[in-house]
């Protein structure tokens, strides 16, 4: 069984190995929408250590949603997603496989390109640890819940729209509560109660979303 | 035990049993919808530090509570449709989403325009109107999904998936009062100890409250009336009615 798991897993990640610019887009988009705030609101240092977190966490919120699509629907439009409902294998594991796959290709680059993101944002080193920190948390909560979406959308010719529609009110809680440690930790207070949160949705998100997205997958594969 | 229940699965059953308790919950809500208000807006005694502009917890809390309540049954629905795969249960999902909606814009304007006189602004970023944003947005996101599919039998399921999916939010919302210091009040009458109102403003409440669970009630068997026949147009028994209301 962790063998099927490790093949869904193997596999997504050959498929967006082999075009690489699938990988790179989303994180162009990131990084191009953190430039749009310094540009728009003026760029003092003051004001955008002040705003910084509510820029970085929008930013990845958007970029996530830009290539979630991605997480089925190519594998729906070729009947790949139907071959793996007919395996043997549990759908939830596989779906998880993916949905690992997807943080490995979106949340993790940001994490890495965040030290520039830092520099850009001129944020402090304790601001930047908790930035660190929260989006190595929250960005899978990313991943997973916005999978369910997909899950869903994936059948509709235009899902898009309705993706971010259901999808961002969902994520509110994850923005909040990340904002909410990157702001104690700006003003040098202990940010571990709202990372303690973020790490409770994350941990909720893992577990139960598979089941989720493998019941809307049944949905909209019919 | 259940078996009761069974003929309700049959969707006529179901559309004739609505169309019986229509009218019941209409007299209710008519009836305690006049009483409470002319008792809430006329007789209960003014507050000693809001005045009159209290009085507009008289729509206020009933459609906050009904914004979850209905919510809440909205889930219990698709619960049922999705573990027992009863499609009606997904019309009932469809049919109560623009209502719950509805009550949620309600309490939204209701509390900005008390807002305005007694916090000195319409709108301030406080956790339970947050939450009650985001559970506005929710129910936006339920309707859209479920307009967006032309085949309505898989847009009652994955609404209700969606829905089940938002639930989170509800105990959120509800004790994001106690949860948070925040500017809003904690909870008066949704809690288990003694009110912390007076029974001369409490009375009014209750039946205003009563009012608003029948106005929803009967909404929403009117909608999963027409949900019915429309799924259903293509049957028998639904042209028969058509024909015969001719």
């Amino acid at each position: 069984m962790s063998n099927a798991f490790y093949q869904v897993l193997r596999r997504e990640l050959l498929t967006a190995f082999r075009r690489i610019a699938d990988v790179f887009n989303p994180l162009w988009f990131f990084i191009i929408v953190i430039t749009l705030f310094p540009l728009g609101v003026g760029p003092e240092p003051q004001l955008l250590m002040r705003i910084a977190p509510g820029i970085i966490w929008v930013a990845a919120l958007l970029s996530s949603l830009l290539s979630l699509e991605r997480l089925f629907k190519d594998d729906f439009s070729d009947g790949g997603l139907e071959q793996l409902m007919l395996s043997p294998y549990p759908l939830p594991l596989l779906v998880t496989a993916k949905m690992i796959a997807h943080w490995l290709l979106t949340g993790l680059p940001i994490i890495l390109i965040s030290p520039l993101i830092a520099v850009l944002l001129s944020l402090d080193l304790t601001t930047y640890w908790a930035v660190l920190l929260t989006l190595l948390i929250g960005t899978p909560v990313l991943s997973f819940i916005g999978a369910i979406g997909v899950a869903l959308t994936v059948g509709l010719r235009k899902g898009g729209i309705i993706l971010s529609l259901i999808m961002l009110p969902l994520c509110i809680p994850v923005l909040i509560f990340s904002t909410m440690a990157i702001d104690a930790a700006s003003f040098n207070q202990s940010f571990v109660g709202p990372l303690a949160i973020l790490g409770a949705m994350s941990i909720a998100s893992i577990t139960l979303a598979p089941f989720a997205v493998a019941a809307a997958l049944r949905v909209s594969v019919s | 035990m259940w078996k009761w229940l069974h003929p309700y699965a049959k969707a006529q059953t179901s559309y004739e049993l609505a169309g019986k308790l229509v009218p019941w919950f209409v007299a209710v809500c008519s009836i305690s919808f006049v009483v409470g208000l002319v008792w809430g807006l006329a007789f209960a005694p003014a507050d000693y530090q809001q005045g009159d502009s209290f009085r507009i917890i008289y729509i206020h809390v009933p459609s906050a509570i009904m914004s979850m309540g209905a919510y809440t049954s909205m889930a219990i629905a698709a619960f049922i449709g999705l573990v027992w795969q009863i499609r009606l249960a997904d019309m009932a999902v469809a049919a109560m989403a623009p209502v719950g909606a509805v009550f949620t814009f309600i309490a939204l304007f209701t509390g900005a325009a008390w807002g305005k006189p007694m916090w000195g602004a319409w709108w301030v970023w406080d956790a339970r109107l947050t939450s009650e944003l985001i559970l506005l947005f929710l129910y936006l996101g339920v309707i859209a999904l479920y307009n967006a599919f032309s085949d309505k039998v898989l847009a009652g399921r994955a609404a209700g998936i969606l829905t089940l999916v938002g639930v989170v939010n509800i105990p959120i919302i509800h004790y994001s009062v106690e949860w948070w210091n925040t500017l809003h009040q904690g909870a008066t009458i949704t809690k288990f100890a003694k009110p912390s109102i007076d029974s001369s403003m409490l009375w009014p409440l209750l039946i205003m409250l009563l009012a608003f669970k029948a106005f929803f009630g009967a909404l929403m068997l009117m909608r999963f009336r027409n949900e019915i026949l429309q799924r259903e147009c293509h049957r028998p028994w639904v042209k028969a009615l058509v024909m015969q209301e001719k």
